[in-house]
């Protein structure tokens, strides 16, 4: 039964493929004179060079986290490309037209169209290959509504105010290792300003794709919600199938002001590596969000990909009756590894927090959930809510809960429940006798054990995680 | 020749093992379209594994013998391929399935079965209209379609679960393993009745159970004693009433 059911999960990563453009890159090799190439590429201003260049020197006092429950080979820091641009985005082409075919091409292989006529209405999308970011949907449309969405390159040079008021102030520069490397080199990411009161009009989604050899990427998100509005941003990840392992190290924050909400999704497919470890992607990500009072975070992620992840989107609870919830699937297979989970930091008063994550282990898999739960002096009435459930598939996989609660205020409640299954001979057996093939019932009985996140996701991704997880949703029937 | 009639299922010389203990040996059944066949006998016996052994379960290895259905070699089957042929097996003790619903699980089913057949599959709405006749019918509230499968059921709700499984699949032979175990007396009718009304001419049943109670309401064509791996006594319906004054004892002893 167990071999049966590996056979269903070695499916195949159906975007390993290379795209054929021609790039500009980088020598491998972190020094000073790398960063103020990456600025003079991205014609910074001398501020953001400063700041970079403080980064630098931060990080190179830094120690590699090794607390984590993954193993990997050290990185060499010094055998990475840090920039990589296709050579036609050199000239910033100002339209679609301009824009190289053949990366419009990649993007439309990844299901990704970025031709506006052909794309899902409602959803704009920034797509950022390697180092730069390729084009931005719906622009003129978002502006109409005083939404800003551009590359954070552009950001920068053209919204320096906002960029600097709020950039770091989430994640603080001296944060974590990876963090602090990202200051130094990051080349592209999004950014989001919705103004007072806005809704946005659209779905806004970023796609990040590596395709480059032995570059990492480095990318960096800045959402700004302003006081009382509210977005959903989705972000979707794909790297070509390589032998070498690359890193992918990026920062995401969120400010999310007084009764502002934001919903950020992701669906993680970066490439796993082949089933003996060989190659694959290190995601080591560091995502967190300020809730100011009366705001809301919404963190719903579909991890599949990527050889080790090490990732934990996270909330600090500042503002009074702010809430802060966590949505987690996370399936490994192979010989993938994950140590992922939230931090949930109550500060205000009547703070509320919901971790959900479901851990998926299979094949010779390492499934960790790691979370933090911590009420301050402050947060009076605060309350969490936390259900970890891990789902394993054979016998040498492995699934591991290190939850971790801090209390300081008596009147705050915090509640933990964790659960351990396994997809049962017995279910596939009943699956298999109503006529259901064995990968329908593998995917059946996933489906249902993540069936609480996938709720959590917008209609568009719940049926891409769907398809991901091999799973047909066609049960919304009734 | 004694009869020229159709048999749907065909066992023949039936030998299977467990994790290497012997279980069924040499057993033989015929069972023609529109009968129903009561096997009753001691635990241990082998009548649930007779079930697993036909439907294809993993773990039960034949070691002799053949069974057809419909002239169709049941063996060479993966187990989906049995239930798509039209054999169903009402569980003993149901398994759950958290976070599938009911209703999404039995249109994967009726799907599965239907494209097999080369049949275009139900409309969400042609199939919420039988699923809830079915649900109806097996007498639980409609809410139950919502509900993951067998998720939290009690013990009765569980085998009412998998008549209505039943009815919306119309296989052509229906194995009920000790359906009747731990329901009460009118859960006990409810499943009689639902089985009642799928008695056609081209639908056979095998009913496997421990007491005569249940065929009050169902009426076997015939009754068969398994004992030790093969069937030792066939009779029609006042076998079983025998057997409930008696017991097995007179039957396994004069074997012996």
């Amino acid at each position: 039964m167990t071999e049966q059911i590996d056979k269903v999960l070695e499916r195949e990563y159906e975007a390993g493929f290379v795209s054929d453009i021609e790039s500009e890159t980088f020598d491998p090799g972190l020094n000073e004179d790398v960063i103020r190439r990456i600025s003079a590429m991205k014609e910074e201003p001398e501020w953001m060079l400063d700041w970079r260049l403080k980064a630098f020197a931060a990080w190179q006092e830094m120690v590699e986290p090794e607390w984590a429950h993954v193993d990997y080979q050290k990185i060499d820091y010094q055998a990475i490309s840090y920039y990589s641009a296709p050579k036609s985005m050199a000239d910033k082409p100002k339209s679609l037209d301009e824009v190289d075919p053949e990366l419009l091409r990649t993007y439309e292989k990844l299901g990704i169209p970025l031709i506006e006529q052909q794309m899902l209405a409602g959803v704009a999308v920034d797509a950022v290959f390697d180092s730069v970011s390729v084009v931005t949907t719906f622009r003129d449309k978002l502006e109409e509504a005083g939404v800003i969405f551009c590359p954070i390159s552009e950001a920068i040079k053209k919204y320096p105010e906002l960029v600097k008021k709020y950039l770091s102030t989430v994640v603080p520069m001296k944060d974590n290792f990876f963090a602090t490397l990202n200051c130094a080199v990051f080349t592209d990411g999004s950014f989001v300003y919705i103004p007072k009161g806005t809704r946005c009009p659209m779905e806004l989604s970023t796609y990040f794709r590596i395709n480059e050899q032995n570059t990492g990427q480095f990318e960096r998100t800045l959402i700004i919600a302003d006081e009382g509005s509210h977005v959903s941003y989705l972000e979707g990840c794909t790297a070509p199938q390589r032998d070498e392992n690359q890193l992918h190290a990026a920062v995401v924050e969120l400010v999310v002001l007084d009764g502002a909400e934001v919903k950020y999704s992701t669906v993680q497919n970066w490439y796993p590596g082949d089933e003996n470890g060989k190659g694959g992607i290190y995601n080591f990500v560091t995502k967190r969000a300020v809730c100011h009072t009366d705001a809301k975070v919404s963190w719903t992620q579909v991890e599949t990909g990527s050889a080790v992840t090490w990732k934990y989107p996270s909330c600090i609870l500042k503002g009074d009756n702010s809430i802060g919830e966590f949505y987690s699937v996370a399936l490994m297979r192979g010989a993938q590894q994950a140590d992922t989970g939230t931090k949930m930091i109550h500060i205000g008063k009547n703070t509320r927090s919901t971790i959900i994550s479901k851990g998926i282990s299979a094949g010779r898999s390492n499934n960790s959930y790691r979370g933090l739960v911590r009420m301050n002096p402050g947060a009076e009435g605060a309350r969490n809510f936390t259900q970890c459930d891990s789902l394993l598939i054979g016998d040498k996989c492995g699934a591991h809960t290190f939850p971790y609660v801090e209390s300081k205020n008596p009147t705050a409640i915090v509640e933990h429940e964790a659960t351990t299954s396994k997809v049962s001979d017995d279910q596939m057996f009943l699956c298999q006798q109503r006529g259901l093939d064995p990968e329908k019932a593998v995917s059946m009985i996933v489906n249902g054990f993540c069936k609480e996140v996938f709720k959590e996701l917008p209609m568009e991704f719940a049926v891409e995680a769907g398809k991901l997880l091999e799973i047909s949703l066609e049960g919304s029937v009734g | 020749m004694m009869s020229s009639e159709k048999v749907l299922l065909k066992i023949d010389n039936l030998s299977a093992k467990v994790e290497e203990k012997s279980i069924l040996k040499g057993l033989s059944l015929e069972v023609k379209p529109g009968e129903v066949h009561a096997i009753m006998g001691p635990n241990g016996a082998g009548k649930s594994t007779l079930g697993y052994v036909l439907s294809g379960r993993e773990g039960y290895e034949v070691q002799s013998g053949s069974a057809t259905l419909d002239g169709v070699d049941l063996l060479e089957m993966e187990a989906e391929e049995r239930a798509r042929a039209g054999l169903f097996l009402a569980f003993q003790y149901p398994v759950e399935i958290p976070g599938v619903s009911n209703l999404e699980f039995m249109k994967a089913s009726v799907d599965a079965q239907r494209e097999a057949r080369g049949e275009t599959s139900l409309s969400s709405a042609e199939f919420l209209r039988l699923a809830k006749a079915a649900c109806k019918q097996v007498d639980l509230p409609l809410a139950f379609l919502k509900r993951g499968v067998n998720e939290g059921f009690s013990g009765g709700e569980k085998k009412r679960n998998e008549l209505m499984q039943m009815l919306l699949l119309q296989p052509k032979l229906c194995i009920l393993d000790e359906s009747d175990s731990g329901l009460d007396i009118d859960a006990l009718q409810v499943v009689a009745e639902g089985v009642n009304s799928q008695r056609t001419e081209d639908r056979s049943f095998i009913i496997v159970t421990h007491y005569q109670r249940l065929l009050d309401y169902i009426k076997p064509d015939y009754v068969h004693v398994l004992a030790d791996g093969k069937i030792i006594r066939s009779g029609d319906a006042s076998l079983a009433l025998e057997l409930e004054e008696q017991g097995y004892a007179w039957l396994t002893e004069k074997e012996a």
